[in-house]
């Protein structure tokens, strides 16, 4: 469906000014994770979006693949300081899931299976910058990378990309999550290097 | 599975940094599911951007390590206590 580039095709810059202060191009993916891997069957997987007037919208694994789909090709930047470029991906809009989500509230906290959170401000998962991804150059995403599905949201460090997403509570306040509540910054900008709470 | 994790002598150093005695011989009491243990049993996930200390029974957070250039964040709140042995008079 919808091909979405981020980059420079056509006028394609090297590799230096698309690398973010502080970090360093890596060609493979490296595996980081704060806990065991969940084992997630699709039969069993479920995405929900609750509102915060305690409104909740659901979607099961065959309801994600029939919605329409984009395969965005993103720089990935892990605040360990390794970054990835033109990694592809295939999975829905944001923006699709939450055509129908009505709300007043600016922040979200994601949340997923095996207990990790991780918040952002609702704005930064619309208009095109964010993704529930399942497929990852050309294959089922492992669940090592995240598997059946996980967040990507790749203009933030990538710990704000959850693994094995399975929701987002809409806020009216901030609330902060895994790595937010243990010293690392609350948004996460790899361009403003914004890596630890005090940065 | 088996490589996932590190035992949990793997915060000696790091925690050294901090207290003045060695932490991970100090026993501690799960918050999630009462587990009692010392610290070197936990199970530590290290390629993260911090340390994550896993009890061994429920695989619950015990401890969360944070170190940037210039601070430490430690996160304690899934131990009940920790009974940390000290030298006697
Ligand atoms: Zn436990």
């Amino acid at each position: 469906m919808t091909t979405f580039t981020r980059g420079f095709r056509g006028r394609r810059r090297g590799g230096d000014d698309r690398l973010p202060p502080g970090q360093y191009l890596t060609e493979d993916f490296p595996v980081l994770s704060a806990g065991p891997t969940p084992d997630v069957p699709p039969d069993r997987w479920e995405f929900a979006i609750h509102t915060e007037t305690g409104q909740a919208h659901r979607w099961t694994w065959q309801e994600l693949m029939a919605l329409p789909y984009e395969t965005p090709t993103v720089d990935i930047h892990c605040v360990t300081t390794w970054s990835k470029l033109d990694t592809t991906w295939q999975g829905v809009s944001l923006d699709v899931l939450f055509e129908d989500v009505e709300t007043a509230a600016e922040y979200a906290l994601v949340h997923s299976y095996g207990g990790y959170t991780t918040n952002l401000p609702l704005e930064d998962l619309l208009d095109g910058k964010a993704w529930i991804a399942y497929r990852y150059e050309g294959e089922e995403l492992a669940p090592v990378h995240g598997g059946p599905a996980r967040l990507l949201v790749p203009h933030l460090y990538f710990w704000k990309s959850a693994k094995w997403v399975r929701g987002i509570r809409l806020l009216t306040e901030d609330w902060p999550g895994f790595w937010e509540t243990a010293g690392y910054h609350n948004y996460g900008d790899p361009w403003r290097e914004q890596r630890y709470a005090d940065d | 599975m088996s490589a996932d994790y590190l035992d949990g002598n793997a915060l000696a150093g790091p925690l050294a940094e901090i207290f003045a005695t060695d932490v991970s011989a100090a026993v501690g009491r799960c918050a999630s599911c009462g587990l009692t243990g010392p610290v070197a049993s936990l199970r530590v996930y290290s390629r993260a951007p911090g340390l994550v200390a896993r009890c061994p029974g429920c695989e619950e957070v015990v401890l969360r390590l944070v170190r940037s250039p210039d601070a430490a964040w430690l996160d304690l709140r899934g131990a009940v206590c920790l009974r940390i042995p000290l030298g006697g008079p």
